[in-house]
């Protein structure tokens, strides 16, 4: 039988136990950035470009006839050049080399800024071909973030190219 | 000294002191600090039991899964909602736990020789725990789990494991659909499922696995848990957003204190200090350490196969097998490198009661740093020596309470590698031999550095476990003391009354008969 001493002392310990587990458990509150301010996430995946080179009729016909494919291109892909300008200022400037052994994969990059919430003029660029001179893509906008708000800037060619949600 | 030493020493101290103080209120069996691995897997079955609840009620699709789980708090808050913050206050509870293990074995320097194996496989552990975890908090899909999922795709795609960038996942509200809930619940199950198989691993080369506390500590937990669970309900946070990012959320340290601090440095520290301290915990072993004592070993002649030092011992070393010499008998075999050279499998043996009349005493397995046969000299020499009115032999622990300073004229002590290799017949031949008493001192309950030693010494002078103490010796004459390193005093002290309690019965009322082993055997 526990003496009453004792049960009051394990009654403090297990208290104890519970009020440190309840009190870490859910505080101090933990805020990621301050409320003033936005975010913008950089996130595009995008295959580069290849220079591909029409067959002529004399190498098609020497080839297999399942295997006559009219163009011949190049199984890597090229680096995509990437630049952010924030308000006038670069904010980012990257190029990205493509994935897999073989350089044959999608290019990615993913960043994330965070910038005072309000009106900011964003201008983002583009080379997915670095064969060629200039940039293939640009997008230059006014937006304006509310606090806590995350703006994506993505590529999809479907959707034409560069787009700011 | 080394740093590394002097730090250990230090949290050693600390760990000793505390499980000191615990062990007023708690007693040695219910203080939780001395079984911070059996409380810690209670901890996790709590976790299961309730979990397994919430899965039932749990619906995966992207818009029921918020309010499936915040439901259960407001509408089924009796139950559901209790069941839930146990299930979360479980979690913490088992990962501050497991910590508090994980630093309390290297304090006592548990990390290498026999203990490698549970110390290796103790690392990983540590790793599913907080995956599993993480994982956990994402399923109630609130802006907690969008922050957590968030911060955690970000810290992952720092390494070069994914051809995407798997942040982009969350990008927006429309990259999450039905399925990822679904994997997700498979994961969260699937992990702990893991965790458990990994811990039955872990505690494969130990014997009388302790898998869940006393009672009374599973109760008191338990209704600390279910207090908290009443009091402080755990709730979801607003559901998640992800064209949003997170305000200020009520936050679990315990589990996802890496996200701040991803935020605080960057991915690369994170990962730089998760993959360094996990390094070094493998690489602990081989720091240096006090080399390896030599292990049990066992003489064929005088092993009768008897099965006592297979139950006894606390590691799991000894096997049997049949005895190569005496068809259907069996032999012990003692694993060298599982032995902790303890020497409870030498207390154990029935061969090595020192009434046996033989001149050298051989046993069937032995301690070759302290041989039963050096220990009944010793014993003898001690009593020859002792002068007085009441002599008495003091058994004691090298690891527990220092007892040589209580050494004098009438009082021999004689140290063990742990009580547990005293055999029992000891005491009686000690009383027989010349003493008036015999103090055995062990440690402190749940306190043995070889587990098991002070309980089978309890258990065995108390005539509930083989080889027990004959029912014949006055219990007048022995004392039983638990006695910690810090316990000098205590155990002076405990010398002192027993001493007077001794003087103070009637000269011979309960004295046994004497017993000359050199006289008798001549005879």
């Amino acid at each position: 039988m526990l003496k009453p001493a004792a049960l009051v002392g394990q009654v403090i310990l297990y208290g104890a136990f519970a009020a440190f587990i309840g009190t870490f458990a859910s505080s101090p509150k933990y805020q990621q950035i301050p409320d003033d301010v936005a975010l913008i996430k950089l996130s595009i995946s995008h295959l580069g470009g290849r220079e591909c080179r029409k067959r002529t009729p004399e190498e098609l016909a020497k080839m297999p006839p399942n295997m006559r494919a009219p163009m011949d291109c190049p199984r890597e892909r090229s680096d995509i050049r990437l630049e952010v300008d924030l308000d006038g200022q670069p904010v980012f400037r990257a190029v990205m080399h493509p994935t897999g052994l073989y350089k044959d994969g999608v290019s990615t990059v993913y960043k994330r800024f965070e910038v005072k919430a309000g009106s900011h003029q964003l201008a983002v660029r583009m080379d997915d071909d670095l064969m060629k001179p200039g940039f293939d893509y640009i997008k230059d906008e006014k937006i304006t973030l509310a606090p806590g708000q995350v703006m994506v800037i993505d590529f999809n060619p479907d959707r034409g190219g560069l787009f700011f949600k | 000294m080394s740093f590394h030493s002097a730090l250990r020493k230090s949290a050693k101290s600390v760990f000793l002191r505390s499980e000191e103080a615990l062990d007023s209120p708690f007693g040695g069996e219910d203080n939780p600090l001395r079984h911070l691995g059996a409380v810690g897997m209670y901890l996790l079955w709590l976790v299961v039991a309730s979990g397994l609840y919430l899965y039932t009620v749990l619906d995966t699709g992207i818009d029921a899964v918020y309010s499936s789980i915040g439901d259960l708090s407001l509408a089924q808050w009796y139950l559901g909602g209790v069941l839930r913050s146990v299930h979360r206050y479980a979690s913490d509870g088992f990962m501050l736990v497991m910590m508090l293990h994980l630093i309390r074995e290297w304090s006592y320097g548990r990390y290498h020789g026999f203990r490698l194996y549970s110390w290796m496989t103790g690392i990983p552990l540590i790793w599913l725990a907080y995956a599993a975890g993480i994982g956990g908090y994402w399923i109630v899909w609130d802006q907690l789990a969008q922050l957590s999922a968030t911060a955690t795709s970000e810290l992952l795609d720092w390494l070069p494991i994914f051809s995407q960038p798997s942040a982009r996942n969350f990008m927006a509200p429309e990259s999450i659909s039905d399925r990822f809930f679904t994997l997700l619940v498979f994961i969260h199950i699937g992990l702990p499922l893991l965790l458990i198989l990994a811990l039955w691993a872990h505690v494969q080369r130990i014997a009388h696995v302790d898998y869940l506390p006393s009672r009374r500590v599973m109760l008191g937990t338990l209704a600390a848990l279910l207090v908290l669970a009443l009091i402080k309900p755990a709730l979801s946070n607003p559901p998640a957003n992800l064209a949003m990012v997170p305000g200020a959320l009520h936050f679990d340290w315990f589990i996802l204190f890496i996200h701040p601090l991803t935020d605080a440095t960057s991915p690369a520290i994170v990962w730089s200090l998760l993959f360094g301290v996990t390094a070094l915990l493998f690489a602990l072993p081989l720091l240096p350490h006090p080399g390896p004592q030599p292990v049990a070993v066992v003489d064929a002649a005088n092993c009768t196969g008897c099965d006592r030092c297979l139950a006894d011992c606390p590691y799991a070393a000894i096997s049997m097998v049949p005895h190569p010499r005496r068809p259907g008998l069996k032999l012990a075999v003692v694993d060298a490198d599982l032995c902790a050279s303890c020497g409870i499998c030498a207390g154990s043996c029935p061969s090595s009661t020192p009434f046996r009349r033989r001149e050298t005493l051989v046993t069937g397995i032995d301690m070759p740093q302290q041989p039963v046969n050096a220990l009944r000299d010793e014993l003898e020499a001690a009593l020859a020596r002792l002068d007085g009115r009441t002599r008495i032999v003091v058994f004691g622990c090298t690891r527990g309470a220092d007892a040589a300073n209580l050494a004098a004229s009438d009082t021999a002590v004689i140290p063990l590698i742990c009580t547990g290799m005293l055999p029992p017949a000891f005491v009686e031949y000690a009383l027989r031999s010349g003493a008036d008493g015999v103090l055995v001192a062990t440690c402190r309950s749940g306190g043995c550095d070889f587990r098991l030693g002070d309980r089978w010494t309890s258990e065995r002078l108390l005539g509930q476990r083989e080889p027990h103490l004959r029912r014949t010796v006055p219990a007048s004459r022995l004392h039983l003391v638990a006695a910690s390193q810090h316990d000098g005093r205590a155990l002076a002290s405990a010398l002192a009354e027993f001493r007077t309690r001794l003087e103070s019965q009637p000269a011979a009322s309960d004295r046994l008969p004497p017993y000359l082993r050199r006289v008798s055997h001549h005879a």
